[in-house]
């Protein structure tokens, strides 16, 4: 009992902001597990728990033809594109392309003005967010939007009570369900943080929690749904170089424990060193849908993102 | 509900985003004056928890014994009467901090569902009434269905609505319901109804225990029910229940896209702090044993949200804590209590600028086994300067250069 005590008590302390003995203070000392660019360790409890009907490399998601007008505006125009299941896709364009509104329509946000997103052969239009995340479409968001006053592990527990089945009555007389719900989702929660790297800080209040750590938790949190596909919104907005490095490995070992990644990234030489496949947004329309190589040398993203040289000028 | 997403909502650069997250991490760290207190409460282990909760329970059912000077509110106001409004309007607190301070619906109008109990222990037991009448201690769960249904009615067609529109939408049927009672002759608008009925049982001199002006049993009652309320309430609150309740208060989008059926949840949370504040009015109309349109005003709703916000929201302690001491300023100190929403007023906003948490902001416990989540997280660490420093690789752009 007095072990526990002084965790507690340890976990309480508040995180230093700057370590005075490093002079980067960007640099995040409360974090010493996660060593640069190399993949955590394949954690026991953090793989995908999920019954998957299709085969790794068969279409688990279909997007199909997808527009979505606001008012006179067309956001999105008629783009199709599948995810394969056990790759990680990436989404790319310039700013104001379409992909957070491709994202916002995969996960009900947005109603598509026509067109159809298909997880396993289901469409997911029409349905509720809540139902679609069931179904199997998590996602996380681009500026991160945690639930403040919850602890780290609790912020995870609601993404696993997506799973859970105790009803309000079941809770109020704490049945065998709620108790054996809640007795396995400690355990998955704090094998979904450690996955990421961030169990030490399993009892702090998610708003206190440093920016790295923030983004990592929204991942895991996403995770915790136990998702058959996993969309990242930018996840590595705002990191320095390092802690991408960092970010790419996770995202490689999310998908090594059995999970699908779709990811949208402005950062060419993460998207570049983590995806398998990529597919290329501009105003609203599918550009380009290659490997990351091809991508690379197609002359027509080089344009989207560089500009084309005006020869008549020169 | 499509209403704010991340798309149209104005994106600070990344940068900014993650230096306003640093900056506030460190600006919100847990301060004030009972921080050690309640680390030092966590950190008990819940046997030695149950014991001085039990300390606590058994001043709480000494209290109307407890009668000497600074304290009681004698001889202005009978004392065991004071205890007994202080434990009703703690209740009513404990019900309104469920739709307020866990599920972050601002209610102003939760004083309908206190009509709402009060007039069915009223309608059922007076003679009054010319309806089927049953014993009191009935009226008590009837009211909290009756209540409940009240509340689920409301809350059906508003929950749609968010922050402000919900708030005005629930001012109004507080309201509607306090006229209701005024224009439907069944309702007997002032005149009311008198001989509201008692739990059985009679003293050696032939008075009922329950009588109307003695305050001592009416208290224990009440302070049981609240310990039974609160016993439930907690168990909610270390459930999905709870989490998706504060979830929702956090950020009700995230919470729909982690999962959460919002709409569903919140409803819930309107009925069950709909039926506490029925069961509260039952009991408040037995005391009494008058029950007429004149109680059910808008000032009572304020009084109530008052009560919550000051004993600090979303925290039941603290809500039983705000709710006695709103009943208790105006009888103690009897002087004063026409200037009773002056004074709440000047106090709510003092307590605002100085600590708008409300005065226990505890954080609450939102998991039934999270203490076998510490025993995950290895003990021994490596000590801060030990660890190799990170050689900060030199800053590329990124895009394809």
């Amino acid at each position: 009992m007095n072990d526990e005590n002084e965790n507690l008590a340890a976990d309480a302390t508040p995180e230093p902001v700057t370590d005075p003995a490093s002079a980067d203070p960007i640099v995040d000392a409360a974090e010493p597990d996660i060593v640069p660019g190399e993949a955590p360790p394949l954690v026991e409890g953090a793989e995908s728990e999920r019954e998957i009907e299709v085969a790794v490399g068969e279409k688990l998601v279909e997007v199909k033809n997808l527009t979505i007008r606001f008012g006179g505006l067309t956001a999105l125009d008629d783009v199709s594109f599948d995810i394969r299941r056990g790759e990680i896709l990436g989404l790319i364009g310039p700013n104001g392309a379409g992909k957070t509104t491709c994202f916002n329509a995969m996960t009900g946000v947005y109603r598509p003005t026509s067109g159809d997103v298909l997880l396993e052969g289901q469409s997911v239009k029409g349905r509720k967010q809540h139902q679609i995340t069931r179904m199997g479409l998590a996602r996380t968001f681009q500026n991160i939007r945690l639930f403040g006053e919850m602890t780290a592990l609790e912020n995870v527990v609601v993404g696993l009570d997506a799973r859970h089945r105790t009803s309000v009555p079941g809770a109020l007389v704490r049945s065998p369900r709620h108790i054996r719900e809640e007795r396995s989702s400690v355990d998955r929660a704090m094998a979904l943080l450690d996955f990421v790297g961030i169990a030490q800080h399993s009892q702090k209040r998610s708003r206190d929690l440093s920016y790295g750590s923030q983004r990592r938790l929204e991942i895991a949190r996403a995770l915790a749904t136990d998702p058959k596909l996993l969309c990242l919104d930018e996840p590595a907005a705002g990191f320095n170089p390092a802690e991408k490095e960092d970010l790419m490995a996770l995202i490689r070992s999310i998908r090594d424990e059995g999970y699908t990644v779709l990811l949208i990234e402005h950062d060419m030489k993460l998207v570049m060193g983590v995806t398998d496949r990529i597919v290329v947004l501009e105003f609203g329309k599918k550009l380009a849908d290659d490997l990351p190589a091809a991508i690379r040398d197609d002359p027509r993203v080089i344009a989207a993102y560089l500009g084309v040289p005006e020869d008549d000028v020169a | 509900m499509s209403t704010s997403s991340d798309g149209p909502r104005p994106l600070p650069t990344a940068e900014a985003a993650r230096e306003a997250i640093e900056t506030e991490s460190v600006a919100t760290l847990r301060r004030g004056p009972f921080r050690g207190l309640r680390e030092r409460w966590n950190g008990l282990s819940r046997p030695t928890q149950w014991a001085w909760m039990l300390i606590v329970v058994v001043i709480a059912y000494a209290m109307p014994y407890l009668n000497f000077f600074p304290l009681s509110t004698a001889p202005g106001n009978d004392w065991p009467l004071a205890l007994f409004a202080m434990a009703v309007y703690a209740l009513v607190a404990v019900g309104l901090n469920v739709v307020v301070g866990y599920a972050g619906l601002l209610d102003l109008g939760y004083v309908a569902f206190f009509a709402v109990g009060s007039y069915t222990a009223a309608m059922f037991t007076s003679p009054d009434s010319p309806y089927l009448k049953i014993p009191y201690l009935w009226t008590l769960p009837l009211a909290m269905v009756i209540a409940m249904i009240f509340g689920v009615v409301l809350g059906v067609p508003t929950l749609r609505l968010r922050g402000d529109y919900l708030a005005i939408v629930t001012l109004g049927f507080g309201e509607i319901v306090r006229i209701l009672a005024t224009i439907i002759p069944a309702m007997k608008g002032q005149v009311g109804f008198q001989n509201v009925g008692r739990p059985p049982g009679e003293g050696p001199n032939g008075i009922p225990i329950f009588a109307n002006s003695n305050g001592t049993p009416w208290y224990w009652l009440t302070v049981t029910i609240l310990i039974i309320i609160l016993l439930l309430a907690g168990n909610l609150e270390r459930s999905r229940v709870g989490r998706a309740w504060i979830a929702i208060r956090e950020d009700e989008d995230a919470a729909e896209t982690m999962g959460v059926p919002t709409f569903k949840y919140k409803v819930w949370a309107f009925a069950i702090g709909a039926s506490v504040g029925g069961l509260s009015g039952a009991l408040f109309a037995g005391q009494v044993g008058f029950v007429n349109n004149q109680k059910f005003d808008v000032q009572t709703s304020i009084l109530f949200l008052a009560a919550v916000v000051l004993g600090g929201t979303g925290n039941k302690v603290g809500a039983i804590l705000g709710g006695a001491i709103v009943a208790y300023i105006p009888l103690r100190f009897t002087a004063v209590a026409d200037y009773k929403y002056l004074i709440f007023g000047v106090a709510l906003v003092i307590l605002m600028i100085y600590r708008s948490q409300g005065l226990i902001p505890a954080k609450m416990r939102l998991m039934a086994y999270s203490r076998k989540a510490v025993e995950w997280v290895a003990p021994p660490k490596v000590p801060r300067g030990a660890e190799p420093p990170r050689t900060p690789t030199p800053r590329t752009e990124g895009g394809a250069s």
